[in-house]
């Protein structure tokens, strides 16, 4: 469990960072997303969404169910069709800087009992290096092997993925965003279903992914742990509610907002 | 070659064609889009048939193609309108195909060799009157070389695109995110799939296909863990089922095509109840060799913890493990039985007694739990 056990001071928070989001047209954010609307069949589930975010942030996207969040990382990733707005990353559409950017979906998105192994299920994190029919070689082995190890799951790199818990599935989802070496990472609730050490040590990588200058949205559910975990927050719900810095946008008055009238939970967050 | 090996042959390449688009039809949960590709593609052999007049043309196979394509996408049109799900649009849609190749058939073609018999049924064993010749040289049965060209571009393009095939069946969305356009991967399969059921069902007919792309997949599923080892194991089951069913259908003096099914259903009946891991009987044997242990691991805490007590010579009888534990008689016969067995207890007509090796492993046993 070296993995577990590393410590991670928690660093403040990029100054530069917060200045960049307010003053847009000086550097270009590292994800612009501009009056962003999805609808399915006309009923809108992301109503005009606009979000800037710099480089070097950890931001959680909360909401209620149904908000939109998964689609939201969805349409960022060109995975639904909006039928409105526009998604910029480094300043470009998302086709054009595929390979600088890693995106975990839910882990129950995924059959586990496909017949392959824990390895196999990293090394898909490089299939887009790899381009079409350019098989995999000993090299694209290290790398997945390396952020197996990152992960404190090396040991099961022959596992067959079925044999793994909810946690050790998480990190293997987790390695194989790792392995891409991308700069923005999009992540669909990656505590879900992990147990309260696995919690710990993603966070532990989150933070450390921040710290070396990456951009990490992470769909989140529990509001409690957010001020503890992350430095920047969206609320979602269908349309966007705040976004900034955690300690700006956590007020009561949006957690109303977005949760509508759940007012005491909402308060228990922000005392947290 | 004689006719009989001849037709074997045709059997072990359709067989193997047939598996390898399988395995992935089977792991992406889309087996029954086998049955409706190979029952829809008939409208699209009829329209290409009348177009050329000719039985043998290529022109057969692309008309296939194009309506087993069509067939996936109505099917997903349908589906995507979220008024019903995919089983209830597949069910719609090949039906709807079908009737029309049914229809022109018996409208149009009603003299010649397409007849509907043949379409559902095919019949191998007249499979090598019907040569392959190129300026007057033999070049075999036409089944054969038509289904070997089938066999070769199945392989070639699932050497070509396994990466791409895996990644889309295991998580259509990453690979979305990483550039590799899941429909047009899934759309390259069905083509497959479409290509491969025109070829065969020639030779075994189009209800017999869905078995030989099923089946042997479905089966290898539950003996092995890895894709690659999984596609293996699939086209050998396919193998053995055409070789097999040949000598069923030999020794029964019946259909060719219907003997191999039925042997690719036995395959996967035996892989059912025997794979070693999922399969019922060593699940059976597991979860009766955990019962027996738990049954023991019960019994010498029960033991232990009233040896000594005054109550000892009534608790620590077989009896009232029935009595007042409310075990069944079976399970306490086993759990006395394996305990005794293991020299963890001894047992004196009734009563029953810890040893010192049982004592040890109560005590064990209660510190891990």
């Amino acid at each position: 469990m070296a993995w577990a056990a590393r410590s991670n001071p928690r660093p403040l928070p990029n100054k530069d960072a917060i200045e960049m989001t307010e003053q847009p047209d000086m550097t270009p954010d590292v994800i612009d997303v501009r009056d962003l609307t999805v609808a399915y069949r006309e009923k809108p589930v992301l109503w005009d969404i606009d979000l800037r975010v710099p480089s070097g942030v950890l931001m959680a996207v909360v909401g209620p169910n149904g908000a939109g969040k998964t689609t939201f990382l969805k349409a960022i990733l060109g995975l639904v069709r909006p039928a409105a707005g526009s998604v910029r990353i480094h300043g470009e559409p998302y086709r054009r800087v595929r390979s600088r950017v890693a995106y975990v979906p839910q882990r129950g998105s995924v059959d586990w009992d496909f017949p392959t192994s824990v390895l196999d299920v990293v090394t898909m994190g490089l299939y887009g290096r790899l381009g079409w029919i350019r098989r995999p070689g000993r090299r694209e082995r290290e790398l997945a092997l390396r952020a197996l190890d990152q992960v404190g799951m090396e040991s099961f790199a022959d596992r067959q993925i079925a044999q793994l818990s909810g946690g050790q599935q998480q990190r293997v989802f987790l390695a194989r965003a790792l392995v891409q070496d991308a700069d923005v990472y999009f992540m669909d609730e990656p505590f879900q279903g992990v147990d309260a050490t696995t919690e710990k040590a993603i966070v532990e990588l989150l933070q450390e992914l921040r710290e070396r200058g990456k951009t990490v949205l992470v769909v989140h559910h529990d509001l409690q742990t957010v001020p503890e975990y992350f430095d920047h927050a969206l609320l979602l719900n269908v349309r966007r509610i705040a976004a900034g810095r955690v300690e700006d946008v956590f007020t009561e008055e949006n957690l109303r907002l977005t949760y509508g009238g759940r007012v005491s939970f909402a308060r228990a967050a922000v005392k947290a | 070659m004689g006719p009989s090996a001849e037709i074997q042959l045709i059997a072990v390449v359709v067989a193997v064609a047939c598996a390898l688009p399988g395995v992935f039809l089977v792991l992406q949960r889309m087996a029954m889009m086998s049955d409706a590709i190979s029952h829809a593609i008939l409208p699209g052999i009829v329209v290409a048939f009348f177009l050329t007049g000719d039985l043998g043309s290529p022109l057969l196979i692309l008309g296939a193609a194009v309506t087993g394509l069509l067939t996936v996408a109505l099917v997903e049109l349908l589906r995507k309108t979220g008024l019903l799900g995919e089983d209830a649009a597949i069910g719609i849609v090949f039906p709807a195909l079908f009737s029309v190749g049914v229809l022109l058939i018996a409208r149009y073609a009603g003299d010649i060799h397409l007849d509907i018999d043949a379409v559902l049924l095919g019949e191998l064993a007249f499979a090598p009157f019907n040569r392959f010749t190129i300026g007057g040289m033999d070049l075999g049965p036409n089944a054969l070389v038509v289904m070997g060209v089938i066999l070769a571009l199945n392989v070639l393009l699932l050497t070509l695109f396994y990466k791409e095939l895996k990644i889309v069946t295991f998580d259509a969305p990453l690979a979305a995110a990483l550039g590799f356009a899941p429909g047009v991967v899934v759309y390259g399969l069905m083509g497959m799939v479409s290509v491969t059921a025109v070829g065969a069902f020639d030779a075994v007919g189009s209800i017999l296909v869905v078995a030989l792309m099923v089946a042997p997949p479905a089966a290898a599923w539950l003996w092995t863990e890895r894709l690659s080892v999984m596609i293996g194991l699939s086209a050998a089951f396919g193998v053995a089922s055409a070789l097999g069913g040949y000598q069923v259908a030999h020794a029964l003096d019946a259909s060719i095509a219907g003997s191999m099914a039925g042997m690719a259903g036995v395959i996967f009946v035996v892989s059912f109840l025997a794979a070693p891991g999922q399969g019922l009987v060593p699940q059976f044997l597991r979860r009766r060799a955990q019962r027996e242990a738990f049954g023991c691991t019960m019994l010498i805490i029960h033991l232990l913890h009233h040896e000594g007590l005054e109550n000892a010579a009534e608790e620590c009888s077989v009896r009232h493990l029935e009595d007042d534990l409310r075990w069944e008689h079976a399970f306490a016969s086993v759990a006395v039985r394996t305990a005794v067995g293991e020299g963890l207890v001894q047992r004196d007509g009734d009563a029953l007694a810890l040893t010192r090796g049982g004592r040890a492993e109560a005590h064990r046993r209660l510190v891990v739990t």
